[in-house]
């Protein structure tokens, strides 16, 4: 029996195929281009987890604060061994090295149209170390704590006030701790007014602050929408330039292709996560401009001292002769990276350029044989799943099996393997750090610092995550810390970056580059060193 | 009491029975899952530059260091009052999240499953009745590359096709950065809210964005409803009723559309709403493709960061909506099949 198309069957397949060209056509979309007036950032902000300058640390938040609150002080982008003024007009330490004075500049209002004088200021600072989340270190760490503040941070004028540190630590160092966002001047009246209460206390404002904005800087905090949108408006109660433009929407995209089809399309002004191959497919594209900017993070990996054969220097220094920097150079971090292998990234006081290490199996071999492994041996690597990570742990695992050593791979999550980094429970490490604030205490504290290597210790920083003990280190970064002279400062960085090349168990990869990718008829586009740098409120749309 | 309402007190007491333990299982399993999953959630809270003290303060303002049943139990607790808990990740409460996350997936699943059903059932039929020919062969290969084609690839090439080169649908998110403050959000669901505002505009390019992934999904959906219904009917077209029919000398139209595919709609209404509940769930893939601030997006990115009230919340949510789904096909097996009505 022949089974022909049944006439229905015929008729609801056109008649749905019309009705979708009908809506097709009826919902052709309007003009792409972004409004005149808006500037529109492709961006991936799914880190941000709190608005507030005393507790959030990760770095699109940064941003968002860097645009939308002012601070005392503020460093050069275009030199960030200058210090301008922000909040304050004018700054001084006494003689003894230990009470900073600032002066505040005049008519200064926040956003809500509040006031702002010195008894903000003193409360911001209070605030970040009463509430003491993780930012607040970088004021802690010149002795200020609960019990004392109230003492340290003192107003003692209308528009002035005084801060006292524990030791003479070099000047430097805390005017570029206080550039940083735990820092930022915030609305104590209007914080206040919101105030929580907690455990029978009040909060300080932390709960409605995590999500709202109370600054004074350029740009004010519309609404942030988590991993949707964020939406900043010119302030135009601000003291300084306005903004160029009356908006800029940040748009959570994660995926780069996404990021580059919006951009080309013009549905994006800007675009910050392209993968190299989606620059290099924009290299064409005339409409596209790029800029690049050297930033504060390092890429390195690193060797758990815990484990016997890692511990060995032979061992530690054949590692650092087993990568192929060039071909990582030339391949694998293309336009996002530059071979690095210090910890101080260039750009911070005393940042040694120095690179002794390429690949050299055969010196590695004997390296190895000399630790009594001629045949090499199996190790692990905790691998967070992205690129480049990815791309360069493979590249290792290549180079180090010309010397035999067994590299097993094992992928994870960002927040697994730091997890396990944490707990010291890993072989080796690949990962990177940033600059916390612009001062090279930052990594040397991170990286050359290990007050106590015991497993309960109350400070962790990387050269603990890797058991490696270094009083001597330790003492030298202590010191250069306290050192007022800034050329012999920097000699002391240098000489600690020596020491750290030759013995230390870290392999320094490269140094990051963040490249931005924007339209040619955008203007004043530049990437900040810090995640709290780049200023939106200075580009302009023609 | 007449015995009839006793037996419906009775049913009703056992379902609600049935639910409550299905909701303890799911949260149990997903609790303990989440806690023994290798990832430090105050990590996601602190980050890593956390000193120790801050760490081991945080640890336990949220209880972490309890044992686990007892961090069960407080959450359970709280849960039957309406306290999901606050999400680390965004701040907000989790509920809050959810009212905000859901229906964007709403919308995006339900235009896809009209459409993988609406084209997907008379795929299938029309598949069945053709079979062996070029119509059956077209409508099973395009199924096989719906189903095994990797959504990722699939949905940045359509992007690069329809949104890039050709320009006709808009790009990824629910609406342009121009109209995003333009409508007012009373359900979420933003094309109902644009009309509701009686912002056309608005309307036009909220659907401009929504038609590809909506599409992308609805032939993911597509690809298995269409199977599925081809061979439903194919085991209704061999049943002697169908014979019969024929023999008395019924349309072809009427024998295919009134009794064949009437019958063979009892399971495929399961197939329809388990689709629906899968992508009700969230496709991550094409939210993340499509910057699509849906469920699953957010279900993942707590996962990910360990932020267990987060992925508690949208838990519940999808245990409900599955619950609620299997109960609606339960009900539609009722209207379309007589035999399984209760006629005691």
């Amino acid at each position: 029996m022949s089974m022909h198309l049944p006439t229905f069957t015929r008729r609801s397949l056109a008649l749905a195929a019309a009705a979708a060209a009908t809506l097709a056509a009826a919902t052709l979309p309007l003009n792409a281009a972004t409004p005149k007036d808006t500037l529109v950032v492709a961006l991936a902000f799914d880190d941000i987890i709190s608005l507030d300058p005393a507790e959030a640390f990760e770095i699109s938040a940064g941003e968002l604060m860097g645009n939308s609150y002012d601070r005392l002080l503020r460093y050069d982008v275009n030199d960030p061994s200058k210090l301008l003024p922000d909040l304050a007009m004018s700054w001084s330490v006494s003689a003894d090295g230990k009470t900073y004075s600032f002066e505040l500049r005049p008519g200064v209002k926040f956003a809500s149209g509040n006031a702002l004088s010195a008894e903000d200021v003193v409360f911001s600072l209070q605030r970040a170390v009463l509430l003491d989340k993780t930012p607040a270190f970088i004021l802690t760490q010149f002795g200020l704590s609960k019990a004392n503040v109230a003492e340290r941070v003192k107003q003692t004028g209308p528009l002035t006030l005084t801060m006292e540190t524990d030791k003479a630590y070099a000047p430097t160092l805390v005017y570029n701790c206080l550039t940083a966002n735990v820092a930022a001047v915030i609305d104590k009246k209007l914080v206040l007014s919101k105030e929580a209460q907690k455990d029978g206390a009040g909060d300080l404002g932390a709960a409605w602050l995590k999500t709202n904005f109370a600054g004074s800087g350029p740009m004010k905090i519309r609404e942030w929408r988590a991993n949707e949108i964020v939406a900043l408006e010119r302030n135009d109660n601000y003291w300084g330039p306005k903004a160029k433009l009356g908006r800029v929407i940040y748009r959570h995209i994660k995926e780069s292709a996404t990021q580059r089809l919006l951009l080309e399309k013009g549905d994006a002004d800007i675009a910050r996560n392209l993968t190299p191959q989606d620059l290099d497919a924009l290299a064409a594209n005339k409409d596209i401009r790029t800029t690049a900017t050297p930033k504060g993070t390092v890429y390195y990996f690193s060797l758990n001292q815990k484990n016997p054969a890692l511990a060995k220097p032979e061992v530690r220094e054949a590692f650092k002769w087993l990568v192929d920097y060039d071909a990582i150079g030339a391949t694998l971090i293309k336009n996002i990276g530059v071979v690095h292998q210090n910890f101080l990234p260039i750009g911070l006081l005393g940042a040694a350029k120095d690179k002794p290490y390429k690949l050299d199996v055969a010196k590695a071999k004997a390296l190895l044989a000399k630790a009594g492994y001629p045949n090499g041996f199996k190790v692990t690597i905790d691998m967070r799943t992205v690129q480049p990570v990815q791309g360069i742990t493979e590249a290792i695992q290549q180079t180090l099996k010309r010397a035999g050593i067994e590299l097993e791979i094992l992928p994870g999550d960002g927040k697994q393997t730091l997890t396990k980094y944490r707990a010291r429970t890993h072989d080796i490490y690949i990962g990177q750090w940033g600059a916390d604030y612009w001062d090279p205490h930052t990594n040397a504290d991170t990286f050359a610092r290990n007050a106590d290597n015991g497993d309960d210790a109350k400070s962790k920083p990387l050269a603990w995550r890797n058991a490696w003990d270094i009083p001597a280190l330790t003492k030298l970064s202590d010191a250069a810390a306290l050192e007022r002279d800034g050329g012999k400062r920097a000699r002391m960085y240098q000489d600690i970056q020596a020491e750290f090349r030759k013995s230390s168990p870290f392999v320094m990869l490269y140094q990051q580059t963040e490249v931005a990718a924007y339209r040619s008829n955008v203007s004043g586009v530049k990437i900040g060193p810090t995640s709290d740098s780049t200023y939106v409120y200075a580009v302009s749309k023609r | 009491m007449t015995g009839r309402a006793v037996r419906w007190a009775a049913a009703s007491g056992r379902f609600a029975v049935v639910i409550a333990l299905t909701y303890l299982g799911l949260l149990a399993v997903t609790f303990f899952i989440g806690r023994v999953i290798p990832v430090d959630p105050v990590l996601a809270i602190v980050g890593d530059r956390a000193p120790e003290h801050v760490v081991q303060r945080v640890r336990e303002e949220l209880g972490l260091n309890q044992p686990l049943p007892t961090q069960f139990v407080r959450y359970v607790g709280k849960a039957l009052q309406g306290d999901f808990g606050n999400s680390v990740l965004t701040s907000n409460p989790v509920w809050d999240d959810v009212k905000k996350t859901f229906p964007a997936t709403l919308e995006l699943a339900t235009c896809g499953i009209l459409i993988g059903a609406g084209l997907g059932v008379p795929l299938g039929v029309w598949a069945a009745v053709r079979r062996g020919g070029a119509a059956d062969h077209a409508v099973r290969i395009m199924g096989l590359v719906g189903y095994s084609v990797p959504i990722f690839w699939l949905g940045l090439m359509a992007l690069v096709l329809f949104y890039a080169k050709l320009g006709w649908v808009g790009g990824p998110g629910r609406i342009d950065v121009a109209y995003e403050y333009s409508v007012e959000r009373v359900s979420g669901l933003l094309l109902l809210d644009a009309a509701i505002a009686g912002e056309w505009e608005a309307f036009r390019n909220a659907f401009s964005h929504l038609v590809l992934p909506a599409s992308l999904l609805g032939y993911f959906s597509l690809a298995y409803i269409s199977r599925m219904t081809r061979s439903f009917m194919l085991n209704e077209l061999a049943q002697e009723y169908i014979v019969a029919a024929r023999a008395k000398g019924l349309s072809e139209t009427r024998i295919i559309w009134r009794h064949a595919l009437r019958n063979a709609m009892v399971p495929l209404v399961t197939v329809i709403a388990l689709s629906y509940a899968g992508l009700l769930e969230g496709s991550v893939l094409t939210e993340t493709v499509f910057a699509w601030p849906g469920l699953g997006l957010y279900i993942t990115n707590s996962l990910q960061n360990a932020d267990m009230n987060a992925v508690l919340g949208g838990t519940i949510v999808v245990g409900t909506v599955f619950i609620a789904l299997n109960l609606l096909s339960d009900l539609l097996y009722r209207l379309l099949d007589p035999r399984t009505r209760d006629t005691r």
